[in-house]
C-alpha cells in the first residue's frame, strides 16, 4: 500500500507508555517537532504513583534487599551494586528538573501531583502493605499523610469491587495505626453486581453521584478523622472530585491504588491523550511503528501502520521508548531474547535456564528485568563493538539494560528522567 | 489416636487403599506430609492408559492398563473423559517398529485399530503433515485430583475414615516385630502426636524407600522425574502418541480446556529435589513438535513434574524399568503389621489397591472381598469444582449478578470459594490459598493465579477467614508455588504475563519485603 500521507520531524518517539509520552513533553518544550506511535502501552497498567527509588535488590542470595527511604540520597548505593543503572548517566538534579516539567504538564492536564522533597511517601496499598515511592497524585497524599500522623481513619471498601478488601488494609496495618477501622457499603446507584473502578470514577464526575455517596459515608465516620477509598474519584478532574468530597464530609479523603487496570493509570493515558496534540505532538496511538536503521549521514523512514491510513515518517532523530515485554518492546522466545523495532543487540543472559532465579521472590530480583539495551552516556543503544548503532538514535525507559524497575521501584523515575536527558542531547548536541 | 489402619501417603493408590479397605467395613485413617496428591498421582499426565504405550516393552503393565481402563471407564465415569486416543508415526520414525505394533497390541490383548493417515489428519488437524502410520487405542483422560478426593470421600462416608494433611511420619514404635505406634508431625505447626493402628500401609510414592527404611525394611527404589507443560488451550480432541518406544515429548493428553504434553524421564538423586526445568521443556516442546508442528509456537501457561516410584530390579534407566507394581510384605524384615506398595501407574492404581488391601485383610482376619471391581465410585458433591470447565458452566446456569467471578480465567465465582471452604471446613480448618487452588481451578488459567491470588485474598480478608498479616504470607506461598511451574515455561505470551504478575506482586504490592515478623516499615 502507498502511504497517503507524509510526515516529517525533528523526533520520532516510538512508544506510548511513560516514558515516551515524558519525552513528547520535553521534546515539545525544547521546539522540536514531534511523532509519536506506539501499540496499546502498558501505561494503564501503572498504579499511578511515580517511584525514583524504593529499594536496592540484594546482591546475594543470604542477602536482604535494603528499603530505600531517601531515593536521591540512595542512588550512589544503588550504582554501587548495580554499576550499569541509567541513573548513572543522569544527575539527581536533572531527574528533579524531569520530573517538575512533567509534573507541570500533567497539572495542565487535570492530574495533580506532589512529589516528596528529600524522602520518599509511603502509600497504602490495596493488600495493606506499603509503598515507598517518590511522587504521588494529589488524591492519594492525604492518605501518606494520614498514616504518617496516625490519623483516626476510615477505609472504605464496595460491595462487588473484588481485589479489594479494606478488611484485608486494616488487619494489615491496624497493629501500627491503631485508629484505622474497615467499613464496606453499596456505592449508592450500584447497589448489585460487579463494579469496576473505571466505571464508578466516570461516575463521580458528577455532583450528584458525589453527594449520594458522602452521605452513604456520613454515618459510618465517626471519630474518622480522613477517609481512604479504592481510587475511583473521577477520571478528568480528580483533585475536584476529593475535594468536593472532603468539603462534603469534613475529612479529607484519599485513594488507595488498586489492582491494574486501574483509574490512575487510566487517567494519566487519557491526560497525555487529551493534552499532547493540544501542544502540538501528531500522536498516533494504538498504531504499530516499524522502520530500519539508515546509513548514519541519512534520516529514519518509519511507516506507521493501522486504521485506517497508513503513514510515512521521516525523522531526523528517533527515540526508541517501546517499554519491555508488556509494552512489546522486547520479546522473549525460546531462543533468546530480542528487541521487536529494529532487531537491536539487547544483553542477556546465556541461557534461558538463566532468566529467572528459582524462588519467585528472591532478594535478588530475576535477571530477566535486567536485560535490554546497553546505551553510551547519550543514551544511544550500542552494537556489539559498544558503538552507537545510530548517531541519531536514542531509547529510553523500560527497555534500558541494568535496572530492575519491579525490584527497585524506579520505573517512573527511569522512564521520566532518561527520556529528559535523551531529549536533552537531541536538542543540544 | 488409634484406627485399623493407618495408610501412609494420600495419592491415588492410598486414598484407592483407604476406600478399598472402607468397602469391606475397615475403618482408616490416610496421613499425608502435603496434601492430597502431592506427588506423582498430581504430577502426572491424567492418561487412563489404553496400555498401547507399554506394548513394546512391557505386555504385563499393558495388560493391567488394559483391563483398569475398562473398570475405571464403567464405575468412575464422572472422573474419566472418554475421548480415545491415537498412535502416530512421522516420516523418519522406526519402520519396523511400525509394522511390529499391531501385533505386539494383539500379544498383550490391546485393542488397536490402523487408521489411514489422512483420515487420522481429519480426526485432528493438528497433526503433522508428514504423517505416515496411525493406530487408534482406547486412551482416555482422567482428573486424578477428582479421583481421590472421592476415594477419600467414600472411605469417609463408609466408615468415617480420615485423612490427616500435612502430617508426616517420623518415626515407628517397634516391639516383638509389630509397630505398636507410629510418630507423627504436623509438617506447619510442628507439633508431634502419635497413632496406634493394627496394620501400617506405606503408599508413599516416590517417598516410599524412605518410610519403609524408618521401619528397618529395605526397598531399592529408583526416581525418575518427568517434566509436563500445560497448553493454553485444548489442541486435540483425543489422546496423540508418538508411535516409537518411549521417549521424551511423546505424549499430547486433553485435559478438559488445556493439552498436557510430556513427558521427561530424568533420575534424580532426591525426591524432594523435584523441579520442572528449562532444559526439560525444550526437549518436551521440540520432540513434541514432531507429531504436532504448531506445539512449537503455542502458548503453555506452566510445566509441572511429578516423581515416577521405580522399583529397581537393579539396573536400567527410568524408561527401561517395568511400569508393573511391587507389594512388600516387609516379612524378611521380620515385621508382620507393616506393607509398602510402589511402582504401578495411575491407571493401575485400583488394582494396586486391591492387592494391598488383599493382603492387609488377610493380616487383619478379615475375609470380606474387594469390591472395588463392581462398585461404582459415588459422586462427591465437594469435588465438583476440580473440573476443568465445570466453574463456567455452574456460573452461567445459576448466574447471580451478586456472585462476583473471582478467577476470570476459569471463571471460578466467590459462592464457590465459600462452598469450599465450608464443605472442607473439617478437613482444613486454615484455608489457605493454595488447598482452595488444589480444590477448584483457581490459579490454573492463563494468568496462573496472578490475579485470582489478590482477589480471593482480599475475599478471605472480606469473610474473615484472615485477619491478620499472615494471609500476606499465604499469598506469597501460593505466588511461590505456582511460579515454580511456570518459571520454565516464560517466553512469548507466557512471558508477558509474567512481566505483569510481578509488577502486580512486587511493583504494586511489594509482597517480596513482606515480613511479618518485622514490622518495621512501618514503623
Amino acid at each position: 500500500m502507498t502511504p497517503s500521507t507524509n510526515l516529517t520531524c525533528d523526533l520520532a518517539i516510538v512508544g506510548t507508555g511513560i516514558a515516551g509520552m515524558a519525552a513528547a513533553v520535553f521534546a515539545r518544550k525544547q521546539g522540536l517537532s514531534v511523532v509519536q506511535a506506539g501499540s496499546t502501552g502498558a501505561i494503564s497498567y501503572t498504579s499511578g504513583v511515580f517511584d525514583v527509588l524504593g529499594a536496592i535488590p540484594a546482591s546475594g542470595k543470604d542477602d536482604g534487599i535494603r528499603t530505600i527511604h531517601q531515593p536521591f540520597a540512595g542512588i550512589p548505593a544503588l550504582l554501587e551494586a548495580f554499576p550499569g543503572h541509567p541513573y548513572g548517566k543522569i544527575s539527581p538534579e536533572d531527574i528533579r528538573c524531569a520530573f517538575h516539567d512533567l509534573i507541570e504538564f500533567l497539572r495542565y492536564a487535570g492530574v495533580s501531583y506532589q512529589a516528596g522533597s528529600d524522602r520518599n511517601y509511603r502509600v497504602i496499598s490495596p493488600a495493606g502493605t506499603l509503598k515507598h515511592t517518590w511522587c504521588v497524585p494529589k488524591t492519594v497524599l492525604p492518605g501518606c499523610i494520614a498514616l504518617e500522623e496516625k490519623t483516626p481513619t476510615l477505609i472504605l471498601g464496595f460491595k462487588g469491587l473484588k481485589g479489594f478488601s479494606a478488611r484485608q488494609v486494616v488487619a494489615n496495618l491496624k497493629e501500627f495505626w491503631p485508629g484505622l477501622r474497615a467499613e464496606r457499603i453499596e456505592f449508592p446507584g450500584f447497589e448489585s453486581g460487579e463494579l469496576y473502578t473505571e466505571q464508578l470514577a466516570r461516575t463521580l464526575e458528577t455532583p450528584d453521584a458525589r453527594q449520594r455517596l458522602a452521605e452513604a459515608i456520613a454515618p459510618l465516620l465517626s471519630d474518622a478523622r480522613a477517609v481512604g477509598m479504592p481510587a475511583v474519584m473521577g477520571m478528568h478532574r480528580p483533585i475536584k472530585v476529593a475535594q468536593d468530597l472532603a468539603m462534603r464530609l469534613g475529612v479529607p479523603v484519599f485513594e488507595v491504588p488498586t489492582m491494574p487496570p486501574g483509574v490512575p493509570g487510566i487517567r494519566l493515558k487519557e491526560a497525555f491523550e487529551d493534552k499532547l496534540p493540544e501542544i502540538g505532538v501528531d500522536l498516533f496511538c494504538q498504531q504499530q511503528i516499524s522502520g530500519t536503521i539508515p546509513a548514519s549521514d541519512s534520516p529514519f523512514t518509519l511507516r506507521i501502520t493501522g486504521q485506517p491510513v497508513e503513514r510515512e515518517v521521516r525523522a531526523n532523530h528517533v527515540l526508541l521508548a517501546s517499554g519491555r515485554f508488556l509494552g512489546g518492546g522486547l520479546a522473549g522466545s525460546l531462543d533468546g531474547i530480542a528487541e521487536t523495532v529494529f532487531d537491536l543487540d539487547v544483553v542477556q543472559p546465556e541461557t534461558r535456564s538463566n532468566w529467572y532465579q528459582v524462588d519467585y521472590f528472591d532478594p535478588r530480583g530475576h535477571a530477566i528485568h535486567t536485560t535490554g539495551l546497553q546505551t553510551d552516556d547519550k543514551f544511544r543503544p550500542l552494537d556489539e563493538n559498544n558503538a552507537p548503532v545510530h548517531p541519531r538514535l536514542f531509547a529510553a525507559g523500560s527497555i534500558l539494560a541494568h535496572q530492575d524497575w519491579i525490584r527497585m521501584k524506579c520505573g517512573a523515575g527511569v522512564a521520566i528522567a532518561t527520556a529528559y536527558a535523551a531529549v536533552e542531547a537531541i536538542a543540544k548536541p | 489416636m488409634q484406627t485399623d489402619v493407618l495408610i501412609i501417603g494420600a495419592g491415588a493408590t492410598g486414598t484407592g487403599i483407604a476406600r478399598d479397605l472402607a468397602l469391606r467395613g475397615v475403618h482408616c485413617v490416610v496421613t499425608e506430609s502435603g496434601d492430597i496428591n502431592a506427588g506423582a498421582s498430581g504430577g502426572n499426565h491424567g492418561l487412563l492408559h489404553s496400555g498401547g504405550r507399554y506394548v513394546s516393552n512391557d505386555t504385563e503393565a499393558a495388560r493391567e492398563c488394559h483391563e483398569e481402563n475398562l473398570l475405571l471407564k464403567r464405575l468412575a465415569p464422572q472422573c474419566v473423559e472418554d475421548c480415545g486416543g491415537l498412535f502416530v508415526a512421522v516420516q523418519g520414525d522406526d519402520e519396523n517398529f511400525i509394522a511390529d505394533y499391531p501385533g505386539w497390541c494383539a500379544k498383550a490383548g490391546v485393542p488397536v485399530k490402523t487408521i489411514d493417515p489422512d483420515l487420522a489428519r481429519e480426526m485432528e488437524p493438528v497433526l503433522s503433515d508428514k504423517l505416515i502410520a496411525a493406530y487408534e487405542v482406547a486412551d482416555a483422560s482422567i482428573d486424578p485430583f477428582k479421583l481421590s478426593l472421592e476415594n477419600m470421600a467414600h472411605a469417609k462416608a463408609l466408615t468415617g475414615s480420615t485423612l490427616l494433611r500435612r502430617t508426616a511420619v517420623i518415626g515407628f514404635d517397634i516391639e516383638a516385630g509389630r509397630i505398636v505406634r507410629v510418630q507423627l508431625v504436623n509438617t506447619v505447626t510442628g507439633e508431634k502426636s502419635s497413632i496406634e493402628a493394627t496394620q501400617i500401609v506405606n503408599a508413599a510414592g516416590a517417598w516410599t524407600d524412605r518410610v519403609a527404611a524408618m521401619a528397618g525394611a529395605d526397598i531399592s527404589m529408583l526416581y525418575s522425574q518427568g517434566t509436563l507443560l500445560v497448553t493454553h488451550e485444548r489442541m486435540t480432541d483425543r489422546v496423540v502418541n508418538r508411535l516409537r518406544p518411549p521417549g521424551d515429548g511423546d505424549i499430547l493428553v486433553p485435559g478438559g480446556t488445556v493439552s498436557i504434553l510430556g513427558t521427561t524421564s530424568v533420575t534424580i538423586p532426591n525426591p524432594d529435589l523435584a523441579r520442572p526445568t528449562v532444559a526439560e521443556v525444550d526437549v518436551n516442546v521440540r520432540q513434541g513438535a514432531g507429531m504436532i508442528p504448531s506445539l512449537m509456537d503455542t502458548r503453555y501457561v506452566r510445566a509441572y513434574c511429578g516423581v515416577r516410584p521405580l522399583i529397581s530390579a537393579g539396573g536400567g534407566d527410568g524408561r527401561s524399568v517395568s511400569r508393573g507394581f511391587a507389594l512388600f510384605d516387609h516379612e524378611d524384615a521380620n515385621l508382620s503389621n507393616f506393607c509398602s506398595v510402589a511402582g504401578g501407574k495411575l491407571t493401575t492404581f485400583r488394582m494396586m489397591a486391591e492387592k494391598t488391601a488383599d493382603l492387609v485383610c488377610r493380616r487383619l482376619g478379615n475375609t470380606k472381598p474387594s469390591l472395588t471391581v463392581s462398585e461404582p465410585l459415588p459422586e462427591a458433591s465437594a469435588c465438583e469444582w476440580t473440573e476443568p470447565g465445570r466453574a463456567p458452566k455452574l456460573w452461567a446456569a445459576r448466574h447471580d449478578s451478586g456472585d462476583e467471578l473471582l478467577c476470570e480465567c476459569e471463571m471460578v465465582p466467590a459462592s464457590a470459594v465459600d462452598e469450599i471452604i465450608h464443605s472442607c471446613r473439617d478437613e482444613f480448618p486454615d484455608p489457605g490459598l493454595q488447598a482452595l487452588g488444589k480444590r477448584s481451578r483457581i490459579g490454573k488459567g492463563s494468568c496462573q493465579g496472578a490475579f485470582c491470588g489478590v482477589r480471593v485474598a482480599a475475599h478471605l480478608y472480606e469473610n474473615g477467614q484472615m485477619d491478620s498479616r499472615q494471609g500476606l504470607v499465604k499469598m506469597r506461598e501460593f505466588f511461590e508455588e505456582r511460579f515454580k511451574g511456570q518459571r520454565p515455561a516464560l517466553w512469548n505470551a507466557q512471558l508477558v504475563q509474567a512481566e505483569l504478575a510481578e509488577a502486580l506482586h512486587c511493583g504494586l504490592l511489594g509482597l517480596e519485603l513482606v515480613n511479618p515478623d518485622d514490622p518495621q516499615e512501618v514503623e
